[in-house]
């Protein structure tokens, strides 16, 4: 279970989380939405100690990651994937290289296991056969792909994704949508995605939150979140710009 | 005037603060686990085989210009064979190691800071981190080692090529005699000449290492970050060299001789 307690982050003299408060049980499928630069990827940092928060607590099935340093977190992170808004692979490596680059590095399997495990992941991926390509050489929904199958590879129990169809056209959204989907009710995961996508939130998850204003604003089922009646909820959901304001700007 | 003194100064202890954590996290990591051979090859690789060019043509360049030079000065005083005494001993103590070490910073020392500067604003330094890698494991530890192994053999190489190109241009072009010129080289040139410039040479290795990789690891958003830490890189490198020398070579004058 993850939990998070007011946490509070302050960067310079903005206030970005304002005593943020939420609770994500194993095997959850759970979307924040808000609005772009409200806090989203911010708080999905702090889900994994990439971020400490400036008051409060993370606490992953009750180990509170603000107490660790950045070494005895190592083994709390293990339990986590992470997918990055702009896949954040390893611009020197292979996708081979990128995928199993746990699994290189920990040295549990034998070589044979770990092209097993790497092609499986990008079975899952449906990216088969890339793993000599470089980076460079995929375009952004295939490089999303391949940070995912990273992401995936050494079965960790919690996947969290930073603006999963960001910068994608709707087709390739669409793909990568299904394909948490999959590793979702696959692996049995706990999944935990930030987006301003509606769509995406739609076909991703069972529990939307809303962040807002620093806070979280709602919480519940996918189905009640989309149909609130709530006005901050509704506006963003149905994309309904607010009314301009009224007051007009004087020339000084 | 002494507000911007005094935060200047409070920047530089933070700097070294820094750099002495970053330093303990290195010493942490390899008291942990053993470093990864393929990392640290393919890191000595890029150092060390990569700047053999710019090493050697630096102290090519370096030991003709300084034999030219002092057999101006020391001809006026009938001095002529002890030319290759001089450049002998500045090279293996001086500039030697200091020429090398700005050399290294140049071409390895910017590219360290730009590719960890890149990698931190692109979040590869996050996904490292969630993929259970520290990244002073993974990234300093590699580097750190292969500077300071690689800084002291390119030293070697390049004062080595400085005294041959010293004795072609002292023996062959201003026509000093080469026994003279060889058995001056041996008389004053000490073992601790040389074992200094080797010190030096790990120091300045290490230290262009762990400048370089903290200023990328520190480096701030965006493109301007990373061309802002790589030219911060590379000026604090050079002058941390150009100032310890000093220092160094009066301790270690001290220590050895």
């Amino acid at each position: 279970m993850i939990e998070v307690r007011e946490v509070w982050k302050q960067f310079g003299r903005s206030s970005v989380l304002r005593g943020v408060s939420l609770t994500v049980e194993r095997g959850e499928a759970v979307v924040i939405i808000g609005r772009s630069g409200g806090g989203k990827s911010v708080l999905l940092k702090h889900l994994v100690a990439l971020l400490q928060p400036d008051r409060g607590q993370v606490l992953v099935d009750g180990t509170n990651l603000c107490s660790l340093d950045e070494r005895a977190l190592l083994p709390v992170r293990r339990q986590f994937g992470m997918l990055f808004q702009g896949a954040a692979l390893f611009d020197s490596l292979s996708v081979f290289e990128n995928v199993g680059f746990v699994l290189l590095r920990e040295k549990r399997h034998t070589a044979g296991e770990i092209r097993r495990l790497v092609a499986e992941a990008l079975d899952m991926v449906e990216l088969p056969g890339t793993e000599d390509r470089k980076p460079a050489e995929l375009s952004g929904g295939m490089r999303k792909r391949v940070g995912l199958a990273r992401a995936i590879v050494y079965r960790p129990q919690i996947v969290l994704y930073d603006e999963p169809t960001t910068g994608l056209d709707p087709i390739a959204g669409a793909r990568i949508d299904s394909v948490i989907r999959r590793v979702w009710s696959h692996l049995g995961v706990t999944s935990i995605a930030v987006t301003h996508d509606m769509a995406s939130a739609r076909r991703i998850s069972d529990r939307i939150l809303m962040l807002h204003e620093g806070v979280i604003h709602a919480d519940g089922a996918t189905a009640d979140i989309l149909g609130s009646g709530d006005p901050v909820v509704h506006h963003f959901v149905n994309g309904i710009a607010p009314e301009p304001s009224t007051v007009v700007p004087q020339d000084v | 005037m002494p507000f911007q003194i005094q935060s200047r100064f409070i920047g530089l202890l933070d700097t070294l603060g820094a750099l002495s954590q970053l330093l303990g996290e290195a010493a942490r990591s390899l008291r942990h686990q053993r470093p990864s051979w393929r990392d640290f090859m393919q890191q000595l690789y890029q150092v060390g085989v990569k700047s053999q060019s710019v090493v050697v043509t630096t102290g090519a360049a370096t030991g003709m210009v300084l034999t030219a030079q002092t057999y101006f000065q020391f001809h006026k005083v009938g001095l002529d064979t002890a030319t290759g005494a001089v450049v002998s001993v500045g090279m293996a103590s001086e500039l030697g190691p200091v020429l090398a070490g700005l050399m290294l910073t140049a071409r390895v020392g910017a590219s360290m800071a730009a590719e960890l500067g890149t990698m931190r604003v692109t979040e590869q330094i996050d996904a490292l981190r969630t993929l259970a890698t520290h990244p002073v494991d993974y990234l300093v530890v590699p580097r750190l080692l292969a500077l300071t192994v690689a800084g002291p053999l390119l030293t070697a190489e390049a004062v080595v090529v400085g005294i041959v190109a010293s004795y072609l241009v002292g023996v062959k072009l201003l026509g000093i005699e080469g026994a003279y010129y060889l058995a001056y080289i041996n008389r004053y040139t000490a073992p601790s000449d040389i074992l200094i410039g080797l010190i030096k040479a790990v120091l300045f290795g290490a230290a262009i290492a762990l400048i370089c990789c903290h200023r990328g690891l520190t480096c701030p958003q965006g493109a301007e970050g990373v061309g802002r830490a790589t030219t911060e890189a590379v000026v604090a490198a050079s002058i941390t060299i150009l100032v310890s020398n000093f220092f160094l070579t009066l301790l270690l004058t001290r220590l050895l001789y």
